[in-house]
Order: structure tokens, then sequence, then C-alpha cells
């Protein structure tokens, strides 16, 4: 039987891709949400447990993303934005304490 | 009854008063002081409750009314210098500043949990009437787009004031 050998010129490539295989899972993405004159952007956002979001606050009031069962309040002063790394999944409505009329949503997997 | 007939007085002044009359349309200097007076009422508003409030519910709900109007006042500063516009006082400005020194007076008066529901309660009923007038008058009559589009930035700002106002006098209950 042969053994399946790696031409030594290729090992540098194979080892990359390897490596890569192995981090990718792991790297959480961080997933960016805006909130500009009132409105928050994009309102439904898929993501996995690990992930981050930021909130990116462009009006010149405060917000906040408030989750309706509890489960995050991050505040974002005018101009400044705020994150939260999800640590459970579920289906979250969230909105702003200050303008209720601000509402989305995330939809976090496993 | 009180309440409604306040937000009826304020829907008055705002839609029946002589600058509005005879389907005259406000011209861009009158919707803009109109609604710089209409933030600056609100402001004053707040500013009694800061003083007279025990509840940390209504100082806070106080402080984000003050913080939200000055920060939407000072935009309307910025863009009026901008345009080259001299806000012009009205008949519809003066009536509700009158309306407004009147309700500050009443309140005056109230102490602890009284104030508390009557401010409150005054301001769900001032933001609804000030987000019809936006709606229906001062948004439509306004020929500037810019100015237009700050009317409908602080009309979006006011829907959220009246859904939390609303919120904050669901617990005063």
């Amino acid at each position: 039987m042969r053994r399946l050998t790696i031409p030594g010129r290729l090992l540098p490539v194979a080892s990359a891709i390897v490596l890569v295989w192995t981090i990718v899972p792991a790297c959480a993405a961080t997933i960016e949400i805006t909130m500009e004159n009132l409105v928050i952007a994009p309102a439904e956002v898929t993501a996995k447990v690990g992930d981050t979001v930021v909130w990116i606050n462009k009006d010149v009031f405060a917000h906040t993303a408030t989750a309706k069962n509890g489960d995050f309040d991050v505040n974002l002063p005018a101009k400044a934005s705020g994150r939260f790394v999800l640590k459970k999944a579920g289906s979250v409505d969230y909105y702003c304490r200050y303008h209720p009329n601000m509402t989305a949503k995330l939809k976090i997997e496993p | 009854m009180f309440i409604r007939c306040s937000a009826a007085i304020a829907a008055m002044v705002l839609f029946g008063s002589p600058a509005l009359a005879q389907g005259a349309k406000p011209t861009d200097p009158q919707i803009a002081h109109i609604a710089y007076t209409a933030g600056v009422i609100d402001i004053n508003a707040a500013k009694q409750a800061l003083q007279k409030s025990k509840s940390k519910e209504v100082k806070a709900f106080a402080q984000d009314m003050v913080r939200d109007h000055e920060a939407v006042n000072k935009q309307a500063l910025v863009l009026v210098k901008k345009l080259n516009v001299t806000p012009e006082d009205n008949d519809t400005s003066r009536a509700l500043s009158k309306q407004a020194s009147d309700k500050l007076a009443e309140l005056s008066k109230l102490n602890g949990a009284a104030f508390d529901k009557a401010y409150v309660n005054n301001e769900v009923a001032y933001h609804k009437t000030v987000n019809g007038a936006l709606e229906t008058q001062l948004i439509p009559s306004a020929s500037n787009g810019e100015l237009k589009s700050l009317l409908q930035t602080g009309l979006k700002i006011f829907q959220g004031h009246e859904q939390h106002a609303e919120h904050v006098a669901a617990d005063l209950k």
C-alpha cells in the first residue's frame, strides 16, 4: 500500500489550510448594527452564540439596546457604540428604553 | 377628563390658532419657531419635574426629555443658521407658550404622587398633540427639505417619548 505523502513544497500550504480550518470555527463573528435617525438597521439579524454584536449609535441622541427578556441592556450614548457577546441561543426582541418605538430582533443560533 | 381637556386645548391651539387658520400654511420660519418652542416647553416641564418629583423613574424620564429636546433644538439652531432663516414668532408659538406656563403654574401646586401623575399624564397628552401637529400640519407645510427631514426625526423622537411616557404612566398606577 502506498503511503500518502505530501511533497515538501506543498507542506506550508497544507499546514496553512489545516491552520485556517482549525481557527475559523473558533473565531466568532462581530456583527454591526446601526442606530440612525431612530431606526435600527438591520432590524433582524441572525447570529451565533459567541458572536459579538456591536451597536453603532450615529444619532445625537442617547439610545439603549435593551432585551425584552432581560438578557442585555447596553447603553449607547450619542455618537458612540456598545457591544455585547451573545451567551445563549434564542430569538430576542430588543428596543431602546428612551424611544420604545425603536425595536429590532436578534435570532441567536446555538 | 382634566388631561383630555388640556390635550384638547393644546390641539385647538395648534390647529385653530389665527396664524394657522383659513387653511393658511405656516411658513418655514414660523414652523421652525413652533418646533423650537414645543421643545423648550417640554424642557421647562422636565426641569420642574426634576425639582419637584421624588420618584426615581419620573426623574429619569424628565432627564431623558431634557437631553433629547436639547439635542433636537441644538440641531434646529444649526440648521436655521445654515439656511439663514430667522425663526419667526407667531400666534401658535405664543398660544403654546401661554398654555405651557399655565400648566407649569397648575403643576407647581401639586406635590408627591399627585404631581408625578399629573406631569406624566400631561407628557403623554402633550406629545400626542405635538405629534398630531407635526404629522398633519408642520411636516407637510415645510418647504425646505432639510427642515422637513429634521421635523421627521423630531416626530420619531416625540413618538418615542409618547410611548416612554405611557410606560411611566402605567408604572405609576
